[in-house]
């Protein structure tokens, strides 16, 4: 017998969705993947989810989200689906163990950090080179450490690790911050933290153990400069979780999942998309929360209609 | 699961015969709560290798003595030695995969 539904990710849009469908008696079945609760685990406060005017910590709420799919029949199995197919009913979904079948998925795989890709930087990962501010700050107090990016997340690495660095050097590509108001405002009030605009980093250089500085250029100048560091965290952005997708579902340039406007259905009739794995622009976390159950109410219409 | 100290952490890991998977970890590291569960589980499966771990906050000095960067970092020891090193949460399979190939 195949599963009614498939959720595949873990995090504030698949388990929305969970909450939703186990309520209509879907008797869901989630993947969560290898971060169990999604993007939220690796941040401390969450100031803007609603209803918590002192804000939550994100593992704290994401935990909270589990128990509430949880309280209402989600089976939750802790793996990361490796393979699809969309082409017949029903879907197949794979893991690297077993194979399941479902009538209707909804995708909620969320987004992951880029890396800036350049020489140096998959050597010193652990070993100085960052993508999670609150996980390895503590290991940089008194340190001079450098942070690549200028939106909200580089913002909000960046004003996190002056509690424990020396300074904080922001590290920009243009000459302004893409960054909110309120972040930027933050980040520039705060004494630790100085700039270097037009520039890119193009190498990570170290002792062969740890991080000891970055190639620094200035794309006005053109110059290089060597600029000495003990830590890089980098903050440039995400990107979908679709490789599982591509020539599967539709995808745009980007890489993120087509949706029909205003609903959560994709160009395969049965699978749904929610969270920021279809979304470019929003990605908040009560946006993903609130396609996960736009998704969950889709997939529900769409397996009574079969019915 | 084994909690080391500074004070055991030499007799229980660099003594030990056994294959002794050492888990880096706080409890303000979201990642490394995602962790808990699942080397709680392996511990159960695979009963020839010590899974133990380190509270970074209490014993920074093993922290340091590794080069511990980042959190979490598992380190792999077979007789006193660090056959592997790797950081960020993971599935169950994935890090029994990393385990197996050193057993
Ligand atoms: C540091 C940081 C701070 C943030 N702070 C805030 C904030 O204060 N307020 C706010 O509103 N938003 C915040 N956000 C954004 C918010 O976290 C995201 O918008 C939200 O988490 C998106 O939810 P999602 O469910 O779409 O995807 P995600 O949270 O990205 O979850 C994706 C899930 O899919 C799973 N997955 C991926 N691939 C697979 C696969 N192949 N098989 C199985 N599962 C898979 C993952 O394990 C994960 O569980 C922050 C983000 C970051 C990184």
């Amino acid at each position: 017998m195949p599963e009614k539904l498939i959720i595949i990710g873990s995090g504030p849009a698949g388990h929305t969705a969970a909450i939703y469908a186990a309520r209509a008696e879907l008797k869901p079945l989630m993947f969560e993947g290898s971060t169990p609760g999604g993007q939220l685990m690796l941040t401390t406060e969450v100031e803007n989810w609603p209803g918590f005017p002192n804000g939550m910590m994100g593992p704290e709420m994401m935990d909270l989200f589990k128990k509430q799919s949880e309280r209402f029949g989600t089976r939750i199995l802790s793996e990361n689906v490796t393979e699809v197919d969309f082409t017949a009913s029903p879907f197949v979904v794979k893991t690297s163990t077993a194979s399941y079948s479902s009538e209707a998925v909804i995708v909620s795989t969320g987004a992951t950090a880029m890396w800036l890709g350049v020489p140096g930087e998959k050597e010193y990962g652990g070993r100085g080179v960052s993508a999670c501010a609150t996980c390895d700050g503590f290991f940089f107090k008194n340190k001079k450490i450098v942070v690549v990016g200028g939106g909200d997340s580089a913002m909000e690495e960046s004003n996190f690790l002056t509690r424990f660095a020396e300074t904080v050097t922001v590290i920009v590509r243009k000459d302004e911050l893409k960054a909110s108001k309120i972040m930027q405002e933050r980040a520039r009030n705060n004494p630790k933290i100085s700039f270097v605009w037009n520039s890119e980093v193009k190498e990570i250089v170290g002792d062969g153990t740890r991080v000891s500085g970055v190639k620094i250029f200035n794309n006005k100048t053109n110059e290089t400069t060597d600029f000495a560091t003990d830590g890089v965290f980098v903050a440039i952005g995400h990107k979908p979780n679709t490789e599982l997708f591509a020539g599967k579902l539709e995808l745009d340039k980007a890489g993120y999942i087509v949706v029909r406007p205003g609903s959560t259905i994709t160009n395969v009739e049965g699978v749904f998309a929610a969270g920021d794995v279809a979304d470019h622009y929003y990605k908040q976390a009560i946006t993903a929360a609130g396609t996960g159950c736009m998704a969950a109410i889709d997939a529900e219409r769409w397996l009574a209609s079969k019915e | 699961m084994l909690e080391l100290t500074s004070a055991n952490f030499d007799a229980s890991v660099l003594a030990s015969s056994d294959l002794v998977l050492v888990d880096f970890w706080a409890p303000w590291c979201g990642p490394c709560k995602l962790m808990a569960p699942v080397m709680e589980e392996l511990a159960g499966e695979l009963t020839e290798v010590v899974f133990a771990k380190v509270n970074v906050d209490d014993h920074s000095d093993i922290a340091q003595r590794y080069n511990i960067l980042s959190i979490p970092t598992f380190l792999i020891f077979k007789g006193g030695q660090v056959v592997d090193q790797f950081s960020g949460s993971m599935t169950k399979d994935a890090l029994r995969a990393k385990i197996e190939k050193h057993s």
